[in-house]
């Protein structure tokens, strides 16, 4: 389970930080650093029941299912093969 | 031309040659009998599916009736990336060499961002399997030795240019209705397998639907024949958004005779008609191959694609296999592979049925085993579809920042997915496996294929999977126990007595300790494994694996 009893040690440090390294950049910039971070932490956490846990609280609501087979019956498009003339 | 009087060097010719072989239509005694001819099994469709079952089926001693619509072998080249477990099926059925022969093996692949290599990935970096991890190979030449080696089996009946009208199931088979050049017939089929690819017209006569995601995207495939040399090494190359082809991500491949596939992705908005025009296609190709580059184009095709399957593959004595009762993305290579795991997961199955060896309860159990495999196709199928192609702007945040990530990092270049590459599926649920009461380590876990492994017999090398027997065998690690060869129809295969695992591969990739046993399916699945078993606890295993 996700620790989110206080675990930051020096959490006024990490924060400044985490401010400082945004600096300069432009918001989509930050945008794509936020996507790297999380992508690392996510590596150095590695258990997918503690990201799953986090990725509910932060979002604060239920994260919903990959949705692969929910949708209704469709027509099968299938590859429409042609040759060059 | 009768097919069967097809001189055996034409299955060897060019491409275009092979493609050319126009199978003729041969009249069957059926169209003249007063009522409908009866057979055991009858496949609808002569693609790699169809006939790798027809083949496996034959081998086995069964007749089948092959019925196709057309009279040719594929046109362009479609698949072409077969899979390790694939070559290692098709050496069961005679044909491995063939293809590994002809083919384009490659194990290396390499991710590009821009100009930029990301990283290189080997899909097979251990030593000691005797078939690569893929090889490349135009589908028409994997049909033509299909149905080269169909041709040398008598029990193998392939009608070219008969179309199946109607399908009537029963509880007992199924009556088809046959359309031929000169006139309509019908045949009455104890068991139907329909192999009739995606648009499957069986599927459609029955009422079935399949169901998924359609990918709102459009890809070309381009076939180019270079002249001279090619700087291209014989890898799998996966740009994403290269500046020969911004914001789209492309795919290259090495084919045998010196050509090339590549996939561009086009986007939704991309008009068919307009990209499959050669003066469109020509400039996208040399801006990829460079200025100096000569070659002509082969093929080309515009597709899109979506990820479905039927709820169901087996209708009582109707069952599908391959693209007519599942379509994934082509990011993968999981089409035709997984098509013909299908199949090697059918035959046994039904012979067992058809020689009275089972009850139908073991062929039912291929709906199960097959719909869980085309499950793990489609998701890894999707998931690639996803990564290549985001849906939203904060999935193309997190897609390139893995791409940006991972060229310095090993962690990120797994999150990378430009298509997770065939594997077999492990069939961790299903009911013919016992499971484990011993502990072991590693992937060989019942439901999982036998890892293939180099051995040698009377000094002569070999490898562990073409030891094994045509039904269930049992591998023991050192002298079998005597009941074991009580086991009726079961091949004991003693490592360190019968073959020797000089290298020690097969004990470790199997975690095998003096007296531990496995034992593996007619279709090389491990379906139990103990330490030191007892006569009873195989036999039950046994009895478990035939559905009994």
């Amino acid at each position: 389970m996700l620790n989110t009893q206080p675990n930051l040690l020096a959490c006024d440090d990490f924060y400044e930080a985490l401010i400082a390294a945004h600096q300069g950049l432009s918001t989509p910039e930050s945008h794509a650093m936020n996507a790297r971070l999380v992508l690392l932490l996510a590596n150095h956490i590695g258990d997918q029941a503690t990201l799953q846990h986090a990725l509910q609280l932060a979002r604060g609501s239920v994260v919903p299912t990959a949705d692969r087979r929910t949708t209704p019956a469709i027509t099968p498009v299938v590859p429409t093969h042609a040759v060059a003339a | 031309m009768n097919p069967r009087d097809i001189p055996p060097e034409a299955f060897h010719a060019s491409g275009a040659e092979v493609q050319a072989i126009d199978f003729g239509y041969v009249r069957s005694p059926d169209q003249d009998r007063a009522m409908p001819a009866q057979h055991p099994i009858v496949v609808i469709g002569a693609g790699p599916v169809g006939l790798s079952l027809a083949i496996d089926l034959a081998q086995r001693g069964q007749r089948v009736v092959v019925l196709d619509n057309d009279h040719k072998l594929s046109i362009g080249s479609r698949a072409i990336c077969f899979a390790k477990r694939t070559l290692e099926i098709w050496d069961r059925l005679g044909v491995g060499q063939r293809m590994v022969d002809k083919g384009v093996s490659w194990n290396l692949g390499k991710v590009f961002l821009k100009e930029e290599q990301l990283y290189e990935f080997n899909l097979l970096p251990e030593e000691g399997h005797e078939r690569p991890a893929f090889i490349n190979l135009q589908q028409y030449y994997a049909e033509a030795y299909l149905v080269e080696r169909a041709l040398q089996l008598p029990g193998i009946d392939i009608r070219w240019h008969n179309k199946v009208t109607a399908v009537a199931a029963r509880d007992n088979g199924a009556l088809l209705s046959v359309e031929t050049p000169d006139g309509a017939y019908q045949i009455d089929a104890q068991w139907l397998v329909a192999c009739d690819g995606s648009r499957s017209p069986t599927r459609q006569m029955l009422g079935l639907e399949s169901k998924g995601r359609i990918f709102q995207d459009r890809f070309l495939i381009a076939d180019v024949k270079l002249q001279g040399d090619a700087d291209f090494p014989t890898e799998r190359w996966f740009w994403f958004d290269p500046p020969f082809h911004p914001h789209q991500s492309v795919l290259l491949h090495r084919q045998p005779d010196n050509v090339w596939r590549i996939d561009f992705q086009l986007g939704w908005d991309a008009d068919p008609e307009e990209e499959k025009k050669p003066e469109n296609i020509i400039p996208r190709v040399q801006a990829l191959l460079g200025a100096e580059a000569q070659f002509e184009l082969d093929w080309a095709s515009v597709y899109t694609f979506a990820c479905l399957r039927m709820d169901q593959f087996v209708h009582g004595r109707v069952i599908f296999a391959g693209d007519s009762a599942h379509g994934v993305s082509p990011f993968g290579a999981r089409g035709a592979n997984s098509g013909v795991q299908d199949a090697e997961n059918l035959a046994w199955k039904l012979d067992w049925v058809l020689q009275g060896r089972a009850s139908p309860a073991l062929v039912a159990t291929y709906g199960p085993e097959r719909e869980y495999a085309a499950d793990e196709n489609l998701c890894n199928s999707t998931r690639a579809t996803d990564f290549i192609t985001p849906k939203s702007e904060v999935s193309r945040l997190f897609r390139d920042a893995a791409l940006h990530l991972a060229r310095e990092h090993a962690f990120a270049r797994r999150i990378v997915n430009s298509g997770r590459l065939s594997v077999p599926a492990t069939l961790h649920a299903s009911p013919l496996n016992t499971p484990d009461t011993d502990a072991f380590a590693g992937t060989q876990v019942p439901g999982a294929v036998l890892l293939d492994a180099p051995l040698t017999k009377q000094g002569q090398p070999t490898w562990l999977l073409r030891e094994l027997g045509p039904d269930f065998t049992l591998l023991v690690f050192g002298p079998a126990p005597a009941w074991a060869r009580d086991l009726p129809g079961v091949t004991v295969l003693q490592i360190g007595i019968d073959v020797i695992d000089h290298q020690a591969l097969a004990a470790q990739r199997l975690d095998a300790l003096p007296r531990t046993v496995y034992l593996v399916r007619p279709d090389q699945h491990v379906c139990a494994r103990w330490r030191t078993p007892t006569e009873a606890a195989v036999r039950s295993a046994l009895a478990r694996a035939a559905a009994a």
